[in-house]
């Protein structure tokens, strides 16, 4: 405990947290960036996996599989599994840029099974009335079932890339510089482990509470009486 | 040559079969009605038209043209002839009434957006809504919501237009404003099948009945034949249980 109070003018330095605040930086665009794009491919895969006739049946067996397979791999072995297969395929991509192919990887896979939950929920009659009015399959999705699946799909979706951001701490494990990473090095450095980790673990909820908050603002913003109404419906239904 | 003519339909919901065998024929500018006990196949007779319940035998042809149900484009084309006015309604839950009705007409038929719009008024004004117009459909009543996606329908211009049940939610009064509509809709030589369970509006508006039974027709002819002197009994038995109330 002496120690560790002795520690302190020389662990916050500038430059150490300059060091934290960059690695805080990394870890938090990783995640962001790797599960926007993964919820937008995930968007791509939901509607190719309803792709109608007998033609699209390998399409169709090739986007199922794709979310059991790797709902139900860890994410450490989804990071290597990336790291050595874009290793295969060249060796100057960035080690950010393969930890953002990671977390797209399995993102892909959580999100399009809330997607395709959400716009399960809005009752085949209404993509009826669209069919029925010749709206492409394109159409009906961004006009008719995503705008009604939005207050199902949005908060399990905020959720899992909130929750997302602890989990990229994994990443630290294939040498990206992110806060886990850099928190190992101070360690290593002689630093307390109590003070490196402990102010690790502050920076991880420094993060993620205020996106949390974020979530639930946009949660209730959609309970609006409208929202509301509208969310009570699709449940019945 | 008539404008449709549906011959001998067979349809299924996956493995149930529903209609064992359909066949009637529809003038241009006629008013023709399905009647019929609950579950005869009414509503499943407009869907398989508009190719939303699929074909599983005979066939159906528009001016003589048979409609290739296996063909998505062939399907497409006959929707753009046709429109249909849902037993449910089926308006868009995410959109105001307004957008329901100009939704198709801009973005599929492409047409230009401010004179589509004043279409869509005039047709809100003519089945009394237009003060309605920015309401989301469940903010209104099932009468209006029934109202809307009749104008919503019409905003399509189609040449045949299928109503199922579009008087089921109405009061007496809007009864026969829709009766005033579909008659000067015929008159402007609107094709028009519908289904109906108000055998008045029927009689009134129809210039042939048909009445279905299990998946079948069992006769049909003008509607003072149908209703006043049916010659099957399947039908007498009907029409009298509704007749007597
Ligand atoms: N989506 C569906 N899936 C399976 N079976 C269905 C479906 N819709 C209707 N059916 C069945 O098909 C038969 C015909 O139904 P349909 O809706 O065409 O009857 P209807 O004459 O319109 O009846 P109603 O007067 O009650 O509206 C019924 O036995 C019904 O149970
Ligand atoms: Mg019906």
């Amino acid at each position: 405990m002496e120690r560790l109070i002795a520690q302190l003018p020389e662990f916050f330095t500038w430059s150490n947290m300059a060091l934290l605040a960059d690695a805080a930086l990394m870890t938090l665009s990783m995640t962001l960036i790797g599960c926007f794009i993964g919820f937008g491919l995930a968007l791509v895969l939901v509607f190719l996996r309803t792709t109608p006739g007998l033609w699209a049946l390998p399409l169709r067996v090739a986007c199922i599989a794709y979310v059991e397979v790797f709902r139900r791999i860890p994410f450490l072995v989804v990071i290597y599994l990336v790291l050595f297969f874009i290793q295969t395929v060249s060796t100057d991509v960035s080690l950010f840029a393969i930890a953002v192919i990671a977390i797209c990887t399995y993102a892909i896979a959580y999100t399009a099974d809330i997607i395709r939950g959400g716009i399960e929920s809005v009752p085949h009659t209404q993509i009826e009335a669209a069919q029925a009015m010749n709206f492409s399959r394109l159409r009906t999705l961004f006009t008719v079932q995503l705008p009604q699946a939005w207050p199902i799909i949005l908060p399990p979706a905020i959720a899992f890339s909130v929750s997302f951001i602890k989990d990229t701490a994994l990443v630290s494990q294939i040498g990206v510089f992110e806060l886990t990473f850099r928190g190992k090095e101070l360690n290593n450095q002689g630093f307390s482990g109590i003070l490196v980790f402990g102010t690790i673990a502050m920076s991880y909820f420094l993060m993620s509470f205020p996106l949390s908050m974020l979530g639930q603002y946009l949660e209730k913003r959609l309970a609006t009486p409208r929202g509301q109404r509208r969310l009570r419906k699709i449940r019945q239904t | 040559m008539p404008h449709l003519a549906v011959s001998d339909v067979f349809a299924k919901y996956g493995k149930l079969e529903v209609l064992h065998g359909i066949s009637f024929d529809v003038e241009r500018g006629e008013v023709v009605s399905l009647v019929g006990p609950s579950g005869s196949g009414k509503s499943t007779v407009l869907r398989t038209l508009v190719g939303l319940t699929p074909v599983t035998g005979g066939h159906v042809d528009v001016d003589g043209t048979s409609i290739d149900y296996h063909s998505a484009r062939a399907i497409k084309a006959a929707r753009d002839r046709m429109a249909i006015v849902f037993q449910q309604f089926n308006l868009f839950q995410n959109m105001t009434v307004l957008r329901n009705v100009t939704l198709a007409p801009t973005k599929i038929k492409g047409r230009p957006k401010a004179e589509v719009e004043a279409e869509a008024i005039e047709l809100l004004s003519l089945v009394g809504l237009a003060d309605k117009r920015d309401a989301y459909p469940d903010e209104l009543s099932g009468g209006q919501q029934q109202r809307v996606a009749i104008a919503r329908a019409l905003a399509l211009k189609p040449e045949i237009l299928l109503l199922d049940e579009v008087t089921s939610a109405l009061d007496p009064e809007l009864v026969n404003e829709v009766l005033d509509t579909v008659r000067r809709l015929a008159g402007e030589g609107m094709t028009m099948l519908l289904v109906s369970h108000e055998m008045s509006f029927v009689r009134e508006v129809s210039n042939k009945v048909i009445f279905m039974d299990k998946g079948r027709v069992v006769e049909s002819g003008p509607p003072g034949q149908i209703f006043d002197a049916p010659t099957s009994d399947r039908a007498r038995d009907f029409f009298g249980k509704i007749l007597r109330g």
